[in-house]
């Protein structure tokens, strides 16, 4: 069958599994099993399901486009050292799936680059609505990035499935909360919630798929909202918790920000473009990119669409008219509708901004660690707060160099600020959400910086990592029951796969590897990030500062991974209670952090025969089929003085020696500084910390956003709140109660006054009147015998007299 | 022996009404109730004579219009009558005495309204 039959359908069921097993736990989830741990089944049947089909689909996929990208498919003018020729020669090293399927791809990739096509496919399975001009449809849009996201989304969501099993055992039973305490003082005493761990998963992993297919901005909306409130279930999911009811709060609300900006964007380009769909003859990316059919190799150039023009000059158009083609073209060089376009841009970037909580909405991400460790690790590193990352690589096309530059800077603040306050934090949880943060603004910079597959392979690569990262960190707060990496220490001889695994997770972190030679997978992707930056710099000498801080985040990143490894598993156990009772977790928990460690060493490998080019992976290769159009050339801004360099500049080895040996240095910096203080301790960690007193105070304060929030958005709302809440008591209640009070006091008096002169009275009356004649009757009733005689015989005459002369008669 | 056709239907009822007047006026009169029962009797005798009166063929100018006795058995019935109420009512009588030590019915107002 065709790959464009096929792929819809595979992925379409690997979509809608989750959404069945959802509906399968949400009715029967009590029911199945011994308290609901039949849930688990379902859930995880469901998802290995998907991952089989996603396989199947990446099988289709590399068999119809092969897993080589080719040059001339994708129409660029550079020759690429090093990746065309290892299509042909050797063997690829393939780190996704068995190696029997490589030759079959290989062979296949030849067939590939000569029938060389399409490199998307769109459609429709279900239209929603049609007003008018407006399609709400449900519809895919797939390309090699959606095949990608589909495996790693499914395979790193199957592994917590497995580790959920273990994890959440404690739900199978009557829980008691002890950080739960009621008004009589007891701990919280609740039933297990294990089958609806496993609904919401479900669910997300479903929400998830559906962004990742949709094939409008409208469908991912639908999914964006449904992933956040997976997300607010989730880290919801010991709700008696106050802290955790506030987080999911604060998450939900801080991303309904981020999403009032992406309804901006979504409504500027409607209401422009008159579509909301990606792909297809009239979709945003052809009207923004017209090269994309005109043929012209260089041609992807961004392009005001028609559509942002008129709307631009709306007030020069006569009612009626409609403008032609000349008179649309000198309009746009005349500069209209360029601001829309970066208001759309800037728009979809909001929405972005909010789910991969960048610098100005990140609060909400270190404080959703609230729910449990399999959460965090699939929702709040891995998947959907990489949506946001995802969005932005999506909708790359759309963007203009201001609206990238925009992301570069936002992602290089976050990147930084969150790294720094890693560096203080205790938690061993948070430290995972603030480095999740800071790889997050890793991600953001490289796109922001035109390194679209540099950004897109960091995502990958982080999911891989981080998720095995927040694991490790699961498995060791479910053996020591603390999140506070205090009360750890030396827990490496208990529980030695845990601790090997998150070896490899904050190796992977930090991109250890050989300079030059071969690392781990983190070490490709931050080395095409800092090559990327080095690159930009070299554009833009005013945003020079974008890369150093680059480069300084990654020194930084390494100094806290190893402080938080060092802390938790290496020295003497700090608390012995602790340590004495912790233990390694059951295999359902440590096989999934093997399977994952493998794929965070290895997963972005190049191929053997061509083992020194990192852009020779197979993974890299079927991220460039999908890379949009119009990154192959340098950008520059209309508005804003800057160029956005062409991605494939970066590969070349002015840039990428530099920016590998920079990348090797920090890290190895970072990890020293981390080794000499909590590995050989040759400096007190409590001595830097005095000495360094005021800034300790301010990161450990985590830069008080917190604070500076509370103070100019929570409180002013609050005032204004309760200000209108006393309006509402004083004003509004005190006229209705008032007015309330007053027809009821009328009321009641005129009610007395009806009843007692109306009612009573002529009751009464006819009863005064009754008893009257009673007592007159009574007169006549003397009782004296003698007297009745009398009347019987004057009455007896009066009737014959009576009968005789009137009746007779 | 006396002419009967002078005497005539009107002697009898004017016996009658002559009895049953003297019976009422007795009966309002008279405060002691055996008096009052005794007039009751002779209201009551008034009253039989005026049936057996016009029950008699001898006592109407048509006797074509009798059938029978219907008079004379109205009477007995009202002699049988009339002994039960002297029953019942002597018996009321006794009763009242025990009560009040006196047969006076002026005293009897007990019912008055």
């Amino acid at each position: 069958m065709e790959a464009s039959v096929l792929l819809p359908n595979l992925l379409l069921f690997a979509w809608l599994l989750p959404l069945a097993s959802f509906a399968l736990i949400l009715f029967f989830g009590p029911r199945m099993g011994k308290a609901g741990k039949g849930a688990s089944y379902v859930a995880t049947g469901a998802i290995l399901c998907s991952l089989v089909l996603s396989l199947s689909a990446l099988m289709v996929w590399t068999g119809r486009h092969g897993v080589w990208f080719d040059e001339h498919e994708s129409g660029s003018a550079h020759a690429k050292e090093g990746a065309h020729e290892s299509s042909e020669k050797g063997e690829p090293v393939k780190t996704k799936h068995a190696k029997n399927e490589e030759a079959a791809a290989k062979n296949a990739s030849k067939a590939a680059a000569t029938t060389a096509g399409k490199n998307e496919y769109e459609g429709n399975w279900y239209n929603l609505v049609g007003f008018g001009k407006l399609k709400l449809s449900i519809g895919w849009y797939i390309d090699s990035l959606t095949v990608i996201m589909f495996v790693m989304v499914s395979i790193i969501a199957s592994c917590i499935h497995f580790y959920s099993i273990g994890y959440m055992h404690d739900e199978l039973h009557e829980v008691t909360d002890h950080e739960v305490t009621l008004a009589d003082g007891h701990h919280l005493h609740r039933p297990g919630r294990f089958h609806r761990f496993f609904q919401y998963l479900s669910l997300f992993c479903f929400s998830m798929f559906g962004i990742v297919i949709a094939g409008n901005i409208a469908m991912v909306f639908v999914f964006w909202e449904l992933v956040g409130i997976c997300s607010y279930f989730l880290i919801g999911f010991y709700f008696e918790r106050k802290s955790a009811s506030t987080a999911a709060n604060k998450a939900f609300i801080v991303n309904r920000v981020g999403d009032f900006g992406m309804i901006i964007g979504m409504c500027a380009l409607f209401g422009a473009l008159g579509t909301f769909s990606f792909g297809g003859k009239d979709g945003i990316f052809q009207q923004v990119r017209p090269g994309m059919v005109d043929g012209d190799e260089h041609g992807h150039a961004l392009r005001v669409p028609d559509g942002m023009v008129v709307a631009a000059a709306e007030k020069s158009i006569a009612a009626g008219q409609t403008p032609d083609a000349k008179q649309i073209s000198a309009w746009r060089n005349s500069g209209l509708g360029y601001g829309l376009l970066i208001v759309a841009g800037l728009g979809i970037f909001c929405g972005c901004m909010g789910k991969s909580a960048q610098f100005p909405l990140h609060v909400w991400l270190p404080d959703a660690m609230e729910g449990p460790t399999p959460v965090s690790a699939l929702v709040h590193s891995a998947t959907m707060v990489a949506a946001g990352v995802y969005l932005v690589g999506r909708f790359y096309p759309v963007f203009t160099p201001e609206v990238l530059l925009v992301i570069a800077i936002v992602g290089c603040i976050t990147l930084f600020m969150a790294a720094t306050i890693a560096i203080t934090a205790v938690d061993i949880k948070r430290v995972l959400a603030y480095s999740t943060l800071s790889q997050l603004g890793y991600m953001m910079f490289a796109l922001g910086v035109g390194g679209w597959v540099a950004g897109i392979l960091h995502l990958i690569t982080h999911a891989f990592f981080k998720s095995l990262l927040f694991m490790c960190s699961g498995s060791v707060i479910h053996a020591v029951h603390t999140n506070d990496m205090r009360e750890m220490g030396g827990l490496r001889k208990k529980m030695p796969i845990t601790a090997y695994t998150m070896l490899v997770g904050c190796l992977a972190i930090i991109g250890a590897g050989l300079p030059l030679v071969a690392g781990l997978s983190g070490y490709y992707s931050k080395d095409a990030i800092l090559a990327q930056a080095l690159l930009h710099r070299d554009y833009n000498k005013t945003f020079a500062a974008l890369f150093y801080i680059a480069a300084g985040g990654a020194a930084i990143t390494a100094f806290y991974m190893f402080r938080l490894w060092y802390m938790t598993f290496s020295g003497k156990p700090r608390n012995h209670h602790c340590y004495d009772h912790a233990h390694e977790s059951p295999p359902v928990m440590w096989i999934p952090l093997v399977v994952l460690s493998f794929f965070a060493i290895f997963v972005a490998t190049p191929s053997l025969s061509d083992f020194r080019n990192p852009a020779s992976g197979p993974l890299v290769n079927m991220l460039e089929q999908a890379r949009p159009p119009g990154t192959l050339a340098a950008q520059t801004g209309a508005w804003a003085k800057v160029t956005i360099p062409d991605e494939h500049g970066s590969h070349h080895h002015d840039y990428h020696v530099p920016a590998g040996l920079i990348a090797f240095c920090t890290a190895m910096s970072g990890l020293l500084l981390a080794t000499a203080i909590y590995c050989w301790r040759l400096v007190k960690p409590e001595e830097v910390k005095q000495m360094f007193g005021p800034l300790y105070s301010f990161l450990w304060g985590k830069w008080w956003f917190d604070e500076l929030y509370n103070l100019i958005f929570v409180r002013p709302v609050l005032a204004i709140g309760h200000a209108i809440a006393e309006l509402d008591r004083l004003g509004i209640d005190g006229v209705i109660n008032g007015s309330a009070r007053a027809v009821m006091g009328f009321s009641n008096w005129f009610d007395a006054w009806i009843d007692r002169t109306f009612v009573d009275g002529s009751v009464n009356f006819m009863a005064r009147k009754i008893f009257g004649l009673g007592l007159a009757m009574r007169e006549i009733q003397t009782g004296r015998l003698r007297q009745y005689v009398v009347l019987i015989v004057v009455g007896t005459v009066a009737l014959f007299l009576v009968a005789t002369f009137a009746i007779a008669r | 022996m006396p002419d009967l056709q002078t005497i005539g239907l009107s002697h009898y009822l004017i016996v009658g009404a002559i009895m049953f007047v003297c019976g009422a006026v007795c009966m309002a009169t008279k405060r002691n109730a055996l008096g009052v029962l005794m007039g009751i009797e002779l209201v009551l005798n008034g009253a039989n004579v005026n049936f057996v009166a016009f029950g008699s063929d001898f006592l109407r100018r048509n006797p074509a219009y009798g059938i029978g006795l219907d008079g004379q058995i109205i009477a007995l019935f009202v002699i049988v009558l009339a002994a039960a109420e002297a029953a019942v009512a002597l018996a009321i009588v006794l009763n009242f005495y025990n009560n009040h030590s006196t047969v006076d019915v002026d005293r009897a107002d007990e019912l008055k309204g």
